[in-house]
C-alpha cells in the first residue's frame, strides 16, 4: 500500500505539473530545457563537495575510525535492532548534509538501499535536517545570537522524524 | 563549521589509520572515493535536470505562486502576529513552498532574507535584536523539521545504489516528515502560550503579577 502511494507520487507530480503549464499556455518544453540546464549546472557545483566529502569519509572508513566508533556505540544500536553505522549517520547529518551523504551511500554499499539499515537511511535521510547548520546560518543572517528554544524544539521534531523513520522502516523491509 | 569537520575527517582518518595499521588501504580509499563521487554526479546529474525542469514549468505556469496564495491561511496560523502584507511572510511562504518541493538552493536565499525581515519586525516593535523573536524560533523549528514532497536526491542515491524500487520511500518519508513538522508546530505553539513573545511577556507579567515566567 505504502509503496504503491510512493509508485504514483513522481507521475502524478509530473503530470501535474506539465498539464498545468499546458493550461498556462507556458512554452513547457523551453521552460523545462532552461531548469534542466540549471539543475545540470547545480549538479556541477556540488562535484568539488562530493568528491571532498566522500574522499574524507573514504579515508576515515579505511582507516577503522568507524569500526572503533560503531565498536562503542554498539550496544546502543543493538537495543533498537540496527547496525551502530547509523548512530554515526544520525550523528554527522546534524551537522553537515553533504558529510551525511557520504556515510549514507556507504551504508547502501555495505547494507544495499532496500535491507533494513539502507530503508532507515532513506527515510530517515528524506525527513530530517541539519539542525546545528542551518541555526548557525539563519541566525547569523539575522544577527541574533540568543536563540532561546530553537535548539530544544529543533532537536525533538527530529527525534520524532526519526524515530517515526525506524518504525516505518521496520514496518516495509 | 565543514572545515573542522573536514580536518577532523581528513587528519584524524590518517592518524588514526596509521595507529591501527591500516596504511594500505588509506591511499587506496582515497582515490577510489573520489572516482566514486564522479559516477554517483553523473546519475544524480540527470535526476536533478529532470526536478528542476518540472520547477521551471511550475514556475512559469504560476502553479507556485498559486500554492504561495494556498499556504496563506496556514502561514497566518503558524505566525498570527506578523502583520498582512509584512514582507516576511512574503520569503516565509516562498522559503516553504521551496522546501516542500524539493528545491533546496532556492530555500536558503529566501529563508534568509525571512530571518532579516522578522529582524526588522523586532526592531520596529522595539525589542532588542540579538534577541531570537518567537516568530523566529517558529520559523526555524519548523523549517528543520523538514517538509520534502519527494526526497530526489534520496531516489537519486537509491538508484545509483542498485535499489529495486529507488521511489518506494517516498511515502513512508512524507509520513515521518509530517510527524516530525506536526511535534514542530505542537511544540512551537505551547512555546508561544509559555513563553510569550517579549512585548506581550511584559504585559502578561503585570497581569498574573509576577507569577509568569
Amino acid at each position: 500500500m505504502m509503496t504503491q502511494v510512493s509508485n504514483f507520487i513522481i507521475p502524478a507530480v509530473i503530470f501535474l505539473v506539465v498539464g498545468f503549464g499546458v493550461l498556462g499556455h507556458v512554452k513547457i518544453y523551453e521552460s523545462f530545457l532552461k531548469g534542466a540546464s540549471d539543475g545540470l549546472k547545480i549538479v556541477v557545483e556540488i562535484v568539488p563537495t562530493l568528491i571532498g566529502l566522500m574522499m574524507g569519509v573514504g579515508i576515515l572508513r579505511a582507516s577503522g575510525f568507524f569500526t572503533l566508533l560503531e565498536r562503542a556505540l554498539a550496544p546502543v544500536a543493538a537495543l533498537f535492532g540496527f547496525p551502530a553505522q547509523i548512530l554515526s549517520l544520525l550523528t554527522v547529518k546534524l551537522f553537515s548534509s553533504s558529510a551525511a551523504t557520504g556515510l549514507v551511500l556507504d551504508v547502501f554499499a555495505t547494507y544495499g538501499p532496500d535491507s533494513y539499515p539502507g530503508l532507515i537511511t532513506s527515510i530517515v535521510m528524506s525527513c530530517t535536517e541539519t539542525v546545528f547548520y542551518t541555526m548557525s546560518v539563519y541566525f547569523l543572517a539575522a544577527k541574533v545570537t540568543k536563540t532561546r528554544y530553537t535548539l530544544t524544539g529543533a532537536l525533538l521534531s527530529t527525534a520524532a522524524g526519526t524515530i517515526a523513520g525506524i518504525i516505518l522502516a521496520a514496518a516495509i523491509a | 563549521m565543514l572545515n573542522m569537520i573536514w580536518a577532523f575527517m581528513i587528519l584524524g582518518g590518517i592518524l588514526c589509520g596509521v595507529l591501527t595499521g591500516h596504511v594500505e588501504e588509506l591511499s587506496c580509499a582515497a582515490l577510489e572515493s573520489a572516482g566514486d563521487a564522479i559516477t554517483l554526479c553523473i546519475t544524480m546529474a540527470g535526476v536533478v535536470a529532470l526536478w528542476m525542469g518540472l520547477m521551471e514549468i511550475a514556475k512559469e505556469s504560476g502553479l507556485v505562486e498559486r500554492m504561495t496564495k494556498g499556504i496563506a491561511p496556514f502561514l497566518h496560523f503558524l505566525f498570527p502576529r506578523i502583520p498582512k502584507g509584512h514582507p516576511a511572510l512574503e520569503h516565509i511562504s516562498t522559503n516553504v513552498i521551496a522546501n516542500i518541493l524539493g528545491l533546496g538552493w532556492a530555500c536558503t536565499p529566501a529563508g534568509l532574507k525571512a530571518m532579516e525581515a522578522l529582524a526588522d519586525l523586532e526592531k520596529e516593535r522595539g525589542n532588542p535584536p540579538q534577541v531570537a523573536s518567537n516568530e523566529m524560533c517558529t520559523f526555524l523549528i519548523f523549517n528543520i523539521s523538514s517538509l520534502q514532497l519527494v526526497p530526489v536526491n534520496m531516489i537519486a542515491y537509491r538508484s545509483q545504489y542498485g535499489s529495486a524500487n529507488p521511489a518506494r520511500i517516498i511515502a513512508p518519508a512524507l509520513l515521518a516528515t509530517l510527524i516530525s513538522t506536526l511535534v514542530a508546530i505542537a511544540f512551537c505553539k505551547w512555546k508561544d502560550r509559555k513563553e510569550p513573545p517579549m512585548k506581550g511577556r511584559m504585559e502578561d507579567e503585570t497581569r498574573a503579577g509576577g507569577e509568569a515566567k
